[in-house]
């Protein structure tokens, strides 16, 4: 068929043609020094190879930035994680596709189970590793400094209270006017850590507002769902009176004002990643190896911010093939060290309080 | 099969000359069957049966996959409105999701077909043949527009752009119930979706109705012109009965992927679980955003409670595709008399 | 808007011979009242849309034309001036959301591109790292679209060939029914499906082949169904003519009937390609992605544009918000330019 045969000429004349306008492509982009490369990577002891990992899209900006901290100091290694979702990750792992997932809560029941079955010799375990708050942003024009109780919250997305001159809103804001807009509380549509650490946050502090179960997937009736921290951020940027709740970073980035939030001390703590810390350094560890916390809501350590997420990351102490174990063992020993914790702070995330940070690090030297 | 009927029934939906003119063709040339005939035609057999086995594949692979989740499911699949597959115990229904999927596929249709058979009409029959061709290239280009985009873009853009044709429609039309809000809220509501999609499934219904409207032959449509036809009963009576079936089938292609859109309609639509013909209301889900928001952190129960619903619209598409085809029958009789 | 609407009045038709003819200025008249029609109506009821007052700019202008035509020129002629009209508006519906869309991914996505951003990879760009680029995300693209036509291209065409060429009987509308269902599939599925078959069944670890094989499922309905089409408009007088002439069945088929419908093929298998070019779902489950550049399809996790702008655009930093936009046009130019080089390929290749 000569006609076919000009045709694919043509096609593949043209085919080289794209590729060749980028053809001498690069992964090089160290030529840019960051400002904190010099001072982190000392600390960080090298092993080479390649692993990969997914999971949680919560930790993925903390992951980039230790991913490039790390392969910038340590050539020879690359290290591929991919915010899939937590509950992918776990699959992932499960599916022996992965050398670790990130994961926003704690890896259990049957499916850690079947995950153990990697870890032959070793354990099972879940490594706390990034820790953050969640900001409730509002879009209230006029209305900065809002105050509000774990109740109202509770009150506001449970669809209790619909107007934001409501009482029980004033009661927390004395001296604040409040406009008689409609209230939209908006919530992730997708599954997320977030949502679960939110409704976790109510149903521990306001048990008696939030009759509605803890989880990823959002349970309450009413309001409206958005998809992931971005369209949540644009949905409540868009709509006057709206009510949402996202990542720090995404409320710092858009500009949206966050509420002050009342903590077991009776304080309306402003979010804030040292006020985080200190409100995960009150939540409770399950013994080594396997770290699991527990969070108390009720805890009454004063300056502590109460809504916030812990990420893990979940992988075998023993089983994983030795060239990838070697480097997994080396990468989150950086990640759970004074410098590797320092090095997200900016991003919005909230460094492990210390005496939890050297719990990690015992534990990942466990990992052979 | 003789080789007789095969002459005779090439390309045939409209392969309908006089019978006169048939029988020697076939007869004639093809009497006996040459071997490579018989192997390209069993190639082609082979590969059209190989597409069968892949469908049967995927859909054991979703049965498969379904059932332990519909097992677990304590509510009733089909009239549960909720969709809590990952709590213990497992609650999940598809009705109000089937519900959201039909109404937005539906609505976009009416909105794209006219528009896109217009398009179509506009390139072949209307636009100065200089300007057909960069025209049909620039509607193809809202192909290759990433569903991503036209996620963002709806919910960035248009949502708040149609807010005021929407609030002006429930304000004077809002005893039509189709047209009332719930509470007076309207924003990223099932019409706006159903216009997100409808753009989205524009281009590959124009395109295909576009390819056909090329195709009719010539004589047709100047035996109509010379007979003091105007150009719109010229179309009528030459251009669009040869190019019906073709112009549903393009048509049943978009309302598969209007059906099908995960990405898009997750970022548009507020996802809410109910059944509601509100359509200006911010509410409403349909089957693929709902696989969309709910895979990365679906347990083992409730991925599989993702694909079942799959499997619903995979059967959905297949009622659909009866319907369509009942439509396409009753005008087979209809000849293009070449 | 009423000057464009005249244009067709001049050409053939055959009528201007005898009767009356509505005036361009006629016409231009009703047009100002219509858009003065709809000013009025603004100020009794307060209409805060732009979009509705051209919609009832453009419904006013058709009733207005249509009773003007009706009166003067015959109902006849209303008829098709009302659908000329129709016609022509229809076209310029469309190209609202077009030029919108392609305005706003132009406008937002222009200011980034740049050399070194098709030339870079992601590798070593942090959260807050304005740097980075696509190359990695561009070669994955490539290589999988160019995988996934491989497979299905031939492949559909064999199966609408069989379709309209040999089939007859239950095979035949069974395999025409399931592609049509098909076209139906979440592309998530589609995913979810390899995934389990290829990549956990057959113990495989995620690559751009697997990728592939996703987007191939979502490509086989499109070509086949628009392939048939193109097929079945194919006159017979040219199959009977060669038949004629002694040329065996196969080598019509492919010799005569394939390349006079293959310009309409190509514009099937284009818009095939420019379908699954934006897909996501199915490439996150399978590809894994990457942020480094991998040349190799069939070996460790590559990267796709569409999965960049995915993650890209849902990051919370403004710098990758522009990366999205930008990795959104250059994904549309890119399709853009294949989809015209396959035109002119397949005008050289065509039957004249």
């Amino acid at each position: 068929m000569n006609i076919g045969k000009r045709q694919v000429a043509v096609m593949g004349l043209a085919m080289s043609a794209v590729l060749g306008v980028a053809a001498c492509g690069s992964d090089n982009n160290t030529a840019s020094p960051s400002s904190t490369a010099g001072t982190a990577t000392g600390a960080i002891s090298c092993a080479t190879g390649s692993i990969v990992a997914s999971g949680s899209t919560a930790q993925k900006n903390a992951m980039d930035e230790w991913v490039k901290k790390y392969q910038t100091a340590c050539s020879g290694s690359t290290i591929n994680y991919q915010a899939v979702g937590s509950a992918a990750g776990k699959q992932a792992f499960v599916d022996g596709k992965i050398d670790f997932a990130g994961s926003d809560s704690a890896i259990s029941g049957d499916q850690a189970t079947s995950a153990a079955k990697r870890c032959t010799g070793g354990q099972l375990v879940n490594l706390p590793m990034v820790a953050g708050p969640v900001a409730v942003i509002y879009n209230l024009a006029g209305v900065k400094d809002l105050q509000l109780s774990a109740a109202t919250l509770a009150k506001i997305y449970s669809g209790a209270i619909t107007k934001w001159n409501d009482p029980v809103i004033a009661a927390d804001n004395p001296g604040l006017t409040l406009p008689s807009t409609t209230i939209v509380s908006v919530h992730r549509s997708d599954g997320s850590g977030t949502t679960d650490n939110l409704t976790k946050y109510l149903a521990g502090a306001a048990a008696s507002d939030w009759t509605f179960a803890s989880g990823s997937d959002w349970k309450a009736p009413g309001g409206q769902g958005s998809k992931g921290s971005d369209g949540v951020t644009a949905t409540v940027k868009a709509t006057a009176g709206a009510i949402g709740y996202v990542e720090l970073s995404f409320a710092e980035n858009a500009s949206l004002s966050t509420a002050k939030i009342k903590n077991g001390a009776g304080e309306y703590v402003a979010v804030s990643t040292e006020a985080t810390s200190k409100g995960v350094s009150t939540a409770k560890v399950a013994p080594a190896p396997d770290l699991k916390l527990t969070f108390d809501y009720t805890a009454t350590t004063p300056g502590a911010y109460p809504i916030y997420l812990v990420t893990y990351e979940i992988t075998c102490t023993q089983g994983l093939a030795a060239s990838q174990a070697t480097l997994v063992k080396s990468f989150l020993t950086y990640t759970s060290s004074t410098n590797g914790q320092a090095a997200i702070a900016d991003l919005g995330y909230a460094p492990l309080p210390t005496d939890l940070a050297s719990k990690v690090s015992s534990v990942v030297a466990t990992i052979s | 099969m003789s080789s007789e009927s095969d002459g005779q029934g090439a390309g045939s939906p409209r392969g309908n000359g006089p019978p006169a003119l048939k029988k020697p063709v076939s007869g004639s040339a093809h009497a006996r069957v040459s071997p490579a005939d018989l192997i390209f035609k069993n190639v082609t057999r082979a590969a059209g049966i190989g597409l069968l086995v892949l469908i049967a594949a995927i859909a054991a692979f979703l049965v498969i996959e379904a059932t332990s989740a519909l097992q677990a499911n304590t509510g009733n699949f089909f009239t549960t409105t909720e969709w809590f597959p990952n709590a213990s115990p497992p609650v999940f229904g598809i009705a109000a999701l089937l519900f959201g999927t039909v109404l937005t596929a539906v609505i976009a249709m009416i909105i794209a077909v006219p528009v896109a058979v217009g398009i179509a009409l506009f390139i072949t029959v209307y636009a100065p043949r200089r300007l057909a061709t960069p025209l049909a290239f620039i509607v193809d280009l809202l192909a290759a527009v990433p569903s991503v985009v036209f996620g963002l873009w709806g919910l960035i853009v248009l949502v708040p752009r149609m807010n005021g044709l929407q609030q002006w429609l429930t304000d004077y039309f809002g005893w039509i119930p189709l047209f009332s809000t719930d509470d007076g809220l309207v924003g990223r509501s099932i019409f706006v979706a159903s216009i997100v999609l409808a753009i989205m499934i524009l281009p590959i219904v124009a395109a295909i109705s576009r390819e056909i409207f090329l195709q009719v032959p010539n004589p047709h449509k100047e035996a109509a012109l010379a007979l003091g036809a105007t150009r719109w009963e010229m179309i009528r009576t030459a251009v669009l009965p040869y190019g019906k079936p073709g112009v549903i089938s393009a048509s049943m292609l978009g309302l598969g992927r209007a059906m099908g859109e995960t990405i898009a309609v997750a970022l548009v639509l507020p996802a809410s679980f109910n059944i509601s013909w509100h359509i200006l209301s911010p509410a409403g889900n349909t089957i693929a955003a709902n696989v969309a928001n709910g895979f990365s952190e679906a347990n083992p129960i409730g991925r599989g409670a993702l694909i079942a619903s799959g499997l619903v619209l995979f059967i959905v598409t297949m009622l659909v595709n009866i319907m369509a085809r009942a439509v396409i029958a009753r005008r087979r009789e209809f000849s293009g008399a070449t | 808007m009423s000057t464009t609407t005249i244009a067709p009045a001049t050409s053939p038709g055959g009528m201007d011979l005898t009767g009356q003819k509505l005036s361009l200025t006629t016409l231009a008249a009703i047009g100002a009242g219509a858009v003065v029609a709809t000013v009025l109506l603004y100020v009794v009821a307060p209409i805060d849309s732009k979009i509705q007052f051209v919609l009832i700019a453009g419904a006013l202008y058709l009733i207005g034309q249509s009773v003007a035509s009706g009166m003067v020129e015959g109902a006849r002629k209303a008829v098709d001036r009302f659908v000329t009209t129709l016609v022509y508006l229809a076209f310029l519906l469309a190209l609202i959301p077009l030029v919108a869309v392609l305005a706003s991914v132009i406008a937002k996505g222009a200011q980034r591109v740049s050399y070194d951003f098709l030339t870079t990879s992601m590798r070593n760009i942090g959260a807050r790292d304005a740097g980075g680029g696509i190359y990695h995300a561009l070669v994955g693209t490539l290589e999988q679209i160019a995988l996934a036509s491989l497979f299905a291209v031939p492949f559909s065409m064999l199966v609408a060939i069989y379709l309209v060429e040999y089939g007859r009987g239950r095979i035949s509308r069974t395999i025409s029914f399931f592609v049509d269902v098909l076209t139906g599939l979440p592309s998530v599925i589609a995913g979810l499906f390899i995934l389990s078959f290829y990549l956990l069944a057959l113990n495989q670890n995620p690559s751009g082949f697997a990728g592939a094989l996703a987007l191939t499922i979502l490509m086989i309905p499109i070509v086949v169904r628009s392939t048939e089409e193109m097929l079945k408009l194919v006159p017979n007088e040219l199959r009977e003519a060669s038949y004629a002439l002694g040329v065996a069945r196969w080598r019509t088929i492919l010799k005569i009937v394939v390349p006079t419908a293959l310009p309409g093929i190509v514009t099937g298998v284009m818009l095939a390609v420019a379908r699954v070019a934006g897909e996501t779902a199915p490439l996150l489950l399978t590809i894994f992605g990457n942020d480094a550049i991998n040349f190799n399809p069939f070996s460790g996790p590559q990267s796709a544009l569409p999965l960049y702008i995915y993650s890209q655009a849902g990051a919370p930093q403004q710098v990758a918000v522009d990366r999205a936009w930008a990795a959104a046009l250059t994904l549309i130019v890119l399709v853009m330019l294949l989809s015209a080089i396959a035109r002119v390929a397949a005008r050289f290749a065509r039957v004249r």
